[in-house]
């Protein structure tokens, strides 16, 4: 039931802010922050009582399951059921949730009560997509958290917002109309093999598709995916509504939208398309490492500063994708600290553009430079999260791209070896934000303060996490695991070798008879 | 008293915690404390440990203390684990040695600065940084100490922050490293492939079964960690970064140049040296890189009119002199000249910082001049630190060290004479460049008025380093004489013994020829320098000379041809995408809907006339295609 209970004190929380809204404003703030509060505690509470059996249930990952029939007729069910990667997630997107609340606090005066009514259920959305166990639910969620996004993006946003709030909606939406065929594509499949027609997660697992039907299903839902996550090409709605959103927005885009992405591949893809996905690896990793490197230039010349960071999450997403298609459990496990680490360090990095923002009414970097002098506090939070961005270790960033860098090495070493390049251009953008907004004379005339009370409290949340996460990765490395091992289950390594070696050899040898032929 | 290990780096890190976090709320004099105490405190038990390892030797050779499991994924499983041998007992020794000294010059040194709990931070987490590249039991840990060390060099480099040009230098430093950095990083991949482990003992224990002699792995594997090498110890082709590391305050250039950074990679080669047996190529591009550099960082030297910069190309050509010994095999002799080197480039620096700061800030050697009765301090312990390094025979540390170096190039297994007499070269310019700058700072006429007289806390360190720049050479003797051999003892417990070639039995015509190249050295820079001035105006009327001379000054051109092939083109094609040329293809799909809804609703007008006219055309098309079928 607690998975119930936290969709619902989310889409509750929301409507009771948007109706107190009205009368006090103060009042929306507080119900949004005691709404995400509650959920995260007692998320923090299940994952400490979870922990503690986590290594002996190592076969099983699923932790916790809620089922309830909604529409029998056509076999949907409201199903929610959570495993590691799920319940990291979740913890994730709580934790975050309050953390947008905190740094929109002062930052929105209109339309206030609508505001946190959009901020809630956007995170519902999400939380419902991590949870989700039933593939029409999972769409429902998915649509859920689009519109409240669109209006965030819309109405809150700076001057050009309406355009990126467009331009989101329809990338998004285009997409997941195709996940949507898939979605039926395969529930008719599995209804017409087996007679159960049925949305339900675990009996779609393992249906048996013919393959080529099976990897343009799979594409169906990739391209959903894909264009969240965002990979090259399909990122060029992400700068737009990175730029424009609210602080909070660029927050929420950037550390949890982004990862549905992610996640969607991770629980769908792979494991509906074991076959289909294989083929497609070489591909994916490919587009990962484009994304790595064409992300990092484009990040290099932006002057925009939300624009910057916006696109160096292209390229940090690039090492989720390289990750992701090398199946195996360092780099899978690289793949989920990435999520996590990302999250909190571009977060980190969008929370302080909008400081900048609300101080300088700017977000053109060579309109700044000098302000270390007036604010140390933010410079030093800076440098720690762009060093977190270029992948110092010691700093959660490190440890997951390491461990994706480590893994897909086994899988392609030549792609590797080109992602791990990327590592010299996220030093040179990393070092050109803190140079260009922090460091250099300072031109300014009236005095900038440097951090209050409530931004040091969010700061230091980020801070400390990343710093545990660089240092301890363990907890979360454990949480994981089972899921991640039961992945691997359906990517034997040893098959996926044998499968290479035969794929060389059919071209060779039809090659070779040709030659024969002729002669 | 082994088991206080874990307290050498953590007092550092501490104290970088405590200035970092409460930096603003304490006052100087604490900082002061806390800054130079932490470290001191550190160098203090250091000795302990120290002693109680030589003394009480543990049965293993070495000591580990883990503190805590870093990670556990699948067979991965990196530990926080410091480990303690004969190698990095003596990087760990210098580095809180002399870290500890600069700690205590920069006390009196930044003492007006208003950053000053700021830079005690970063010079405390530096110190970190290296002790724990030094202590790291595997190569995940080390490469977390050798990415804090760059780190700590970009913020020092980049100290005084409000000059642009600082953060030029500051960045260049930390992106050129971290080339390196990226090669050594897939070293690690390929060293994790192999062995199925990062830790170090393992590694060197498995790799002789797993690659024969000459193994293919093994040289890429070896030259994947020498370009991580290369980029921190500022060698061949990645020493662009270090001259202008200069920007820096001297203090950190001399925590940079003796004790840190720039000697990690002469650890890195040292620590994983049976790697590098096992592939003769790479070990003989290790001596080609360090002779290389060691050449043509000298003969850059010797145009600088800038005093930091003078010193900044001596550092290099230096430890090109190690990697020429770690090329030929002789770990030891590069490990002893690494010691001697850190005693006599730090009490350069300190020496250089304290005249530049007496004069104002002045950089520029042709403006100083007769300092030496003026500050007689500075003179002496600077003149014991340029003997150190032109090798003054028998007299200075520099020479022992530096002597093994040359005798071994020529006399070691894989030596080889061209090596050995561009070295010797090498130490010619070397004698010629330290005796112009003597010259130049501190004979002659004054020309810049002092401004302020150094302090206690300046030279009681200056002279400390004065007394080890001079008498540290004396643990190691040469076979002919003495033949002491305390630290090569000590050392080769963990790194092997050099290997001669056959029929080599005198070092002595060797030592005569490295003396009468550093004479030479010395008397060609004073016919030039003091002697006759105006032959160097006659140089400096031939166009050759002076091409010669940009060409030399400018670091022979590495910075123009990076700049040309690698800078300009990236910057290029970044500038020229700034748009994002995919959002075209997305903006030509909005571009196509919107003219084709433009013209279809142009159609739209609202006025009778046409849209009778159009059902009048629209009948005709209709009638006529009927007809004609």
């Amino acid at each position: 039931m607690i998975l119930v209970y936290l969709i619902g004190i989310l889409m509750g929380g929301g409507l009771l802010a948007l109706m107190l809204g009205q009368w006090n404003k103060n009042l929306s703030r507080w119900i949004a922050l005691c709404a995400l509060s509650t959920g995260f505690i007692a998320l923090l509470f299940f994952w400490i009582d979870q922990y503690r059996t986590i290594n002996i249930h190592l076969s099983n990952p699923w932790m916790i399951d809620y089922r309830h029939d909604w529409i029998p007729l056509f076999g949907i069910s409201f199903h929610l059921g959570i495993d590691g990667l799920s319940l990291l997630l979740l913890v994730l997107t709580f934790f975050l949730g309050i953390l947008a609340v905190l740094c929109s606090w002062n930052d929105v005066k209109e339309r206030v009560g609508f505001y946190y009514f959009n901020l809630l259920w956007i995170l519902a959305g999400i939380s419902g997509v991590f949870m989700a166990m039933d593939l029409f639910l999972f769409y429902f969620f998915w649509e859920m958290m689009l519109i409240p996004m669109y209006f965030l993006i819309g109405i809150w946003g700076s001057e050009n917002r309406v355009y990126a709030a467009y331009k989101f909606f329809i990338f998004t939406q285009a997409s997941g109309l195709l996940m949507l065929l898939a979605i039926i594509g395969l529930y008719f499949i599995h209804g017409r093999n087996t007679g159960i027609y049925t949305f339900n997660y675990f009996e779609l697992l393992g249906t048996a598709i013919s393959p080529g039907i099976a990897f343009w299903l799979m594409l169906g839902f990739m391209i959903a995916f894909v264009v969240k996550l965002p990979i090259v090409p399909f990122h060029t709605w992400l700068p737009d509504a990175h730029s424009e959103a609210p602080t909070a927005g660029s927050l929420i885009l950037a550390g949890l939208l982004l990862k549905t992405g992610a996640y969607g591949i991770l629980r769908f893809v792979l494991p509906l398309f074991p076959q289909a996905a294989r083929e497609l690896a070489p591909w994916a990793m490919l587009f990962g490492v484009i994304g790595i490197i064409y992300g990092a230039i484009l990040a290099y010349s932006q002057t925009d500063l939300k624009r910057l960071v916006a696109y160096t999450s292209v390229s940090h997403m690039g090492f989720v994708i390289l990750g992701i298609f090398a199946f195996n459990e360092l780099a899978l496990q690289g793949v989920v600290m990435q999520l996590v680490t990302h999250a909190i360090s571009t977060g980190a990095l969008f929370i302080m553009a909008g400081m900048l923002k609300e101080r300088l009414h700017t977000r053109d970097i060579n309109h700044m430079g000098g302000l270390w002098t007036e604010m140390p506090q933010m410079g030093a939070i800076a440098m720690l999260f762009a060093m977190a961005s270029l992948g110092l270790p010691g700093l959660g960033n490190f440890i997951a791209e390491f461990l994706i860098l480590v893994g897909a090495f086994k899988a392609n070493v030549l792609l590797t070896i080109i992602a791990t390049i990327g590592l010299i251009f996220s030093a040179i953008y990393s070092l050109r934000i803190v140079q260009k907004v922090f460091l250099g004379p300072s031109e300014r005339q009236d005095p900038v303060h440097d951090f209050s009370f409530r931004e040091i409290m969010v700061m230091a949340a980020l801070t400390l996490s990343i710093v545990w996460l660089g240092l301890y990765p363990q907890p979360v490395i454990n949480t994981v695991k089972p899921m991640i091992n039961k992945l691997e289950y359906i990517f034997p390594i040893e098959n996926k070798n044998t499968q290479k070696e035969n794929h060389q050899a059919t071209p060779l040898n039809a090659h070779q008879y040709r030659v024969k032929k002729q002669e | 008293m082994n088991n206080l290990l874990w307290l050498v780096p953590t007092l550092p890190l501490v104290s970088f915690l405590i200035l970092a976090l409460a930096g603003k709320h304490v006052s100087r004099v604490w900082v002061a404390i806390i800054g130079a105490g932490s470290v001191s405190l550190s160098a203090i038990i250091t000795l302990i440990i120290g002693i109680s390892f030589l003394s009480l030797p543990p049965a293993t050779g070495n000591y580990s203390q883990t503190l805590w499991t870093w990670m556990q994924v699948g067979g991965f499983n990196p530990k926080i684990t410091l480990f303690l041998d004969a190698l990095s007992l003596i990087f760990v020794f210098v580095i809180t040695f002399i870290g500890a000294l600069i700690h205590i010059y920069s006390v009196g040194f930044m003492a007006d600065d208003k950053d000053y709990s700021r830079f005690f931070a970063c010079m405390n987490l530096f110190v970190f940084s290296m002790l724990l590249l030094v202590l790291a039991d595997n190569l995940l840990l080390l490469y977390l100490g050798w990415e804090g060390v760059g780190l700590c060099s970009y913020l020092l480099i980049g100290f005084w922050y409000e000059n642009p040009a600082n953060g030029y230098a500051a960045r260049k430093a930390f992106i050129i490293t971290r080339v390196g950095d990226t090669a050594m990083a897939i070293g690690l991949f390929v060293i994790f492939y192999q062995f199925g482990t990062l830790v170090i003992p393992d590694v060197l224990a498995k790799a002789p079964i797993l690659w024969h002699q000459g193994a293919y792995m093994a040289t890429i594997t070896a030259l994947l960690l020498l370009a991580g090498g290369v980029g921190k110890s500022a060698q061949l082709p990645l020493q662009t970064w270090l001259p202008d590391a200069m920007a820096g305050p001297s203090p950190v250039s001399a925590l940079i140049h003796a004790a840190t950074m720039v000697t990690a990679g002469v650890y890195l080669i040292a620590r994983m040296h049976v790697i590098f047996q096992l592939s003769p190529i790479a070990q003989m591009i290790v001596a080609v890189i360090g002779t290389a550099t060691l050449f043509i960082a000298g003969l850059s030297a010797l145009t600088q009119y800038d005093i930091k910069r003078v010193l900044a190309y001596s550092t290099i050509s230096q430890i090109g002199y190690m990697f020429l010994a770690l090329g030929v095999g002789a770990w030891t002799a590069a490990i002893f000249h690494f010691v001697i080197h850190a005693f006599f480039k730090a009490l350069l620096f300190l020496a250089a910082g304290a005249v530049i700061e007496a004069l104002h800030h002045e950089h520029n050697m042709f403006k100083m001049g007769g300092l030496k009765n003026k500050l007689p301090v500075i003179f002496w312990t600077f003149l014991v630190g340029s003997a150190s390094l032109a090798a003054l025979p028998l007299i200075s540390a520099g020479f022992y060290s530096k002597d093994q170096i040359l005798w071994y190039a020529w006399a070691s297994q894989s030596g080889n004479p061209l090596l050995w007499f561009i070295a010797l070269l090498g130490a010619f310019i070397t004698a010629l460049y330290t005796t112009r700058m003597m010259i130049l700072v501190f004979w002659g006429e004054a020309k810049t008025a002092i401004g302020h007289h150094p302090g206690k806390l300046m030279t009681v360190p200056l002279i400390i380093l004065a007394f080890f720049s001079l008498f540290a050479g004396f643990i190691e003797l040469p076979h002919n004489f003495g033949h002491f051999t305390l630290f090569s003892n000590l050392l080769h417990q963990v790194l092997p013994e050099t290997v001669l070639k056959a029929g080599i039995n005198t070092e002595l015509q060797f030592q005569v020829l490295a003396s009468l190249s550093t004479f030479g050295g010395i008397y060609l820079a004073y016919i030039f320098y003091y002697k006759q001035p105006q032959r160097i105006e006659k140089l400096k009327q031939s166009g050759f000379a002076m091409n010669l001379y940009f060409f030399w000054f400018s670091g022979w051109g590495f910075d123009k041809l990076y700049n040309v092939l690698i800078v300009k083109p990236i910057v290029f094609i970044a500038n020229i995408n700034k748009n994002d040329v995919v959002d075209k293809l997305y903006q030509g799909i909005t571009f196509v809907t919107i003219r084709l809804y433009q013209s279809l609703s142009f159609t739209q007008s609202g006025s009778l006339r046409w849209y009778v006219m159009g059902l009048v055309i629209g009948a005709i098309i209709i009638l006529s295609i009927q007809i004609m079928l």
